[in-house]
């Protein structure tokens, strides 16, 4: 099919109010008589709090002071349990939760009026790691710690261990990574007679609005949430703007006066969620001739203090663990447990890239036990159209995953590589390795996700043959805005500038759903090419005015055919996964350690790309904050606190470090999605921190485990072997 | 610490500003003279989001206390192109060198300073020159494309 607008590069929306720095960020709101807001946060991991009092020579009178006897509906951030509060009443269970919240005019009199709230307390033993929350002799959460199990079960695991030629066991760790947007969280609120209103960077308005609903006991259209431009959130900024609205918002209703919170570098990265930290066991059974027997997975995370998005975190995880491959008796145990640490919460790719680590370096070890090339032994196990994965879905579209790989190792050379490294390492310090990882995402909520949410988009025709694009989906980055629109003007025959997409405001828009789970283009795209097509078979003329203003409004139904068993765990997990090899070619210093990743190929087949440059952009910045996670990003935990919560010893890629990265994609429309895309955001997480140690273990033969990948790490590994 | 008049040329206009010496010069952009397109994303001199150029020089102005930049020249974003697009602001929306748009002020500047260096920089002298500047969203292929085609549409 022919496209006018889709597959071109038309310009970003807003990219000129970008450019040019008038791009309104919620920072960059002022509102009269407006005050800044603070959170006292608590010092502790966990326990009684005693008493707080207020010393030094601070006015406490000219302050608005919030504490949990100040709400006014119910104290819990509403999601999915109702167990973290707003402020903390009596107890803390991590070493950042809030207590209090401070508000005055002057900045900088506020700060050191949070320097001066002391809190006396008495503490209670806390948990920190994932075995010691699992062995659950402390309980800090339930009975025994756990805020979700799963498990799939598909063939006969047990039967199968006896027959097998070899029984490769593996055991793999990532530590938690900080979502790093350049922009860190902040809202501005205002209450009134028509109820609270607020501003702020967000992934999902109608989540705030839920949560502000409970927090106030306030009907939804007294709860008003405006989406401001977002700079960046990747999963940072989907649930704990919730939290954070709320506490503006309890500021505004004590003060009666606007309030903003916006959190400094260090706050966001001490006190926000990140992704989760993990623990992978592999035990798999495999035939001499190098095919999937039986794969039993145990997979684990570390939730935090509560149980936010850590269940479905973990569903997503769950079902990724066993990956692109045909194996008929499959086995995954999943836990995710509560510590006292802040909350970890949604980060790009949610679960996935940590079983997806581990299953890729896993096969690697396996192929190197069973005397196959890595790639020879993958092609040997890929998916093949009929076949079904570890949840029993059938894959239907035409995929030839083989070839695709191929295709990825033969565009960096991995073969005449793999020969001629060795040789020229021998002679060098510095050690070139080439690794790839080949995996999958599934786009879209999980299982039956998608027919709960219920999504609703609505098109309004205008004036001058404009028409406007109503959704809850944010910009935040990734391109909402432009797709949506070529969506929309591509169905209807409308130019690209034609087409206004209105900004999440919900007073305005309706509910489509978070923008998350890589669902903007292929779900809710959809729904807007419904819609328009709706729309055009109305208006065949294009005479918009003529007829006066038109709505049409579509909700999401499901496709047929789609069977999702939540008690047992199979079925249609999602309505499509995308595909992709990932090669990094990598040098390791031997004498410093340094790992560099000198050139990136990234091939996928995503649906129909909407938009080429956008969709490239999405991958080499997806391909970026995997080698960040892979090689530079290290969480530094004492005692629950993240100690490296600065820029400067938490440390991102920068365009130094970034190879070159050579996206290429391959295209099968998928019936389902909009204009035949499928899920593009998450998918560029999962392949580089397998690809990357697959290439440092091709370089310098020791296999890591673990990611991140310090030059400290190697070191410490090249000295043991020395010993050994 | 007192009060002072600061005064300072910001976009070619003279600008007084009452204020404490030791403020930010981020803070005198943004709160009293209202310039919001210069941003903060670390307050510390690591993200380059808040980088200005004072007396043609780049500089992160999170880190410049305001007493130190008196009588200086100081241009930020809202002084860039302001009689149609500057060929670097075109080529940030062309190439796609713009995602979430909150690095990209900072960016941009970063940008004219490199090619006011380096009128044709290669590759490395783009990944180098901008290494100061943080961007979360692009893993910087695109940013690297833009600065190459501003070079090439000439100053
Ligand atoms: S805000 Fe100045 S360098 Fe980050
Ligand atoms: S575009 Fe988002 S940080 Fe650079």
């Amino acid at each position: 099919m022919e496209y006018r607008l889709v597959g071109t590069a038309v310009p970003r929306k807003e990219a000129g109010r970008k450019v040019s720095g008038t791009a309104e960020y919620v920072d960059d709101v002022r509102l009269p008589e407006m005050l800044h807001g603070v959170t006292v946060r608590s010092t502790i991991p966990r326990g009684h709090i005693r008493k707080i009092s207020f010393d030094g020579a601070i006015p406490w009178h000219e302050f608005v002071i919030v504490d949990a006897r100040d709400i006014p509906g119910k104290n819990v951030v509403s999601l999915i349990y109702d167990d973290q509060p707003y402020l903390a009443a009596e107890r803390v269970n991590h070493p950042q939760e809030p207590i209090l919240l401070l508000a005055h005019a002057d900045k900088h009199l506020l700060e050191r009026a949070r320097q001066n709230v002391h809190i006396e307390y008495e503490p209670l033993p806390a948990v920190f790691h994932l075995e010691e929350a699992l062995a659950a002799e402390t309980v800090i959460w339930g009975e025994d710690n756990v805020f979700k199990r799963y498990t799939i079960e598909k063939g006969e695991v047990d039967a199968m261990w006896s027959e097998a030629a070899f029984i490769v066991e593996g055991e793999y760790s990532t530590g938690a990574q900080e979502q790093l947007y350049i922009e860190p969280n902040g809202m501005i609120a205002t209450f009134g007679a028509e109820g609270v209103t607020i501003r702020g960077s967000m992934q999902c308005p109608f989540y705030v609005q839920k949560a502000l609903m409970a927090l106030f006991g306030l009907p939804a259209e007294k709860v008003r949430v405006i989406q401001q431009e977002t700079g960046g959130a990747f999963g940072g900024k989907e649930e704990y703007p919730s939290m954070l609205a709320g506490h503006a918002a309890l500021l505004a209703l004590k003060s009666g006066k606007p309030v903003k919170m916006v959190y400094d570098r260090e706050e966001d990265m001490a006190a926000t969620t990140k992704r989760h930290p993990s623990k992978t066991r592999h035990r798999t059974a495999v035939t001499s001739d190098g095919r999937l027997l039986a794969m039993e997975v145990e997979f684990s995370i570390d939730g935090g203090a509560y149980a936010t998005l850590s269940g479905v975190v973990l569903s997503r995880g769950t079902i990724h663990s066993c990956g692109p491959y045909r194996c008929d008796n499959v086995r995954v145990r999943s836990v995710a447990v509560a510590t006292n640490a802040p909350p970890h919460g949604a980060f790009r790719g949610f679960g996935a890239p940590q079983s997806l680590f581990a299953l890729e370096r896993h096969m690697d070890k396996i192929a190197r036990t069973v005397g196959l090339e890595p790639d020879e032994f993958r092609a040997r196990n890929l998916l093949r159209t009929g076949d079904s994965t570890a949840t029993g879905q059938v894959i239907k579209d035409p995929i030839d995953l083989v070839r695709l790989q191929s295709r990825a190792l033969d565009s960096i050379g991995y073969h005449e590589k793999r020969r001629r490294f060795p040789v020229e390492n021998a002679r060098s310090r510095r050690k070139k390795g080439i690794g790839f990882a080949t995996f999958f995402h599934g786009a879209g909520f999980t299982g039956s996700g998608e027919r709960f949410l219920q999504s609703v988009v609505t098109l309004e025709a205008r004036a001058a043959n404009r028409v406007r694009v109503l959704t809850s989906m944010t910009e935040m980055g990734q391109g909402t805005n432009t797709v949506l629109a070529q969506i929309a003007g591509e169905a209807l025959g409308l130019c690209y500038e034609q087409v206004e997409v209105t900004n999440p405001d919900t007073a305005e828009v309706p509910n489509s759903g978070p923008t998350v789970a890589s669902r903007t283009a292929m779900v809710v795209g959809k729904l807007v090419e419904n819609a328009a097509r709706e729309m055009k078979a109305k208006l065949p003329s294009h005479d918009f005015a003529a007829l006066g203003p038109l709505r049409v409004t579509v909700q999401y139904k499901e496709p047929p055919g789609i069977f999702w068993d939540d008690a047992l765990y199979r079925g249609e997990a999602y309505g499509a996964f995308s595909y992709a090899t990932y090669a990094a070619e990598v040098t390791v210093d031997t004498l410093t350690g340094e790992v560099e990743v000198n050139d990136f190929v990234a091939l996928q087949e995503v649906g129909r790309v909407l938009h080429p440059v956008l969709a490239t952009g999405q991958i080499e910045g997806g391909v970026a904050q995997g080698i960040g996670m892979a090689l530079y990003e290290k969480v530094v935990w004492r005692d629950g606190v993240m100690v490296n919560n600065q820029m400067t010893n938490y440390v991102m890629p920068t365009s130094a470090d970034i190879p070159n990265i050579r996206v290429y994609f391959e295209e099968i429309p998928y019936e389902h999605g909009a204009m035949g895309a499928k899920g593009i955001g998450e998918l560029p997480m999962d392949g580089p921190v397998p690809a990357v140690l697959n290439a440092i273990e091709n370089a310098i033969g020791i296999d890591f485990d673990h990611a991140p990948v310090l030059p400290e790490d190697v070191l410490a590994k090249l000295a043991k072997r020395r010993v050994a | 610490m007192p009060k002072r008049t600061v005064s300072l040329v910001v976009n070619g206009r003279p600008q007084h500003v009452e204020t404490h010496p030791m403020s930010r010069l981020l803070d005198v952009l943004r709160e009293d003279l209202s310039l919001t397109g210069t941003k903060e994303g670390c307050g510390e001199g690591e993200c380059g989001a808040c980088s200005v150029l004072l007396n043609g020089q780049l500089v992160n102005s999170c880190l410049v206390p305001v007493g130190q930049a008196e009588g200086a020249r100081i241009c930020t974003i809202e002084g860039v192109g302001q009689h149609g697009l500057h060929p670097v602001q075109a080529a940030f929306i062309s190439e796609g060198g713009a995602q979430c748009g909150i690095c990209t002020p900072g960016m941009i500047m970063a940008t004219i300073d490199l090619l006011a260096r380096y009128p044709e920089p290669a590759l490395e002298q783009i990944r180098e020159g901008l290494a100061g500047n943080l961007c979360r969203c692009t893993g910087y292929m695109r940013i690297f494309s833009a600065v190459q085609k501003a070079a090439q549409a000439g100053p």
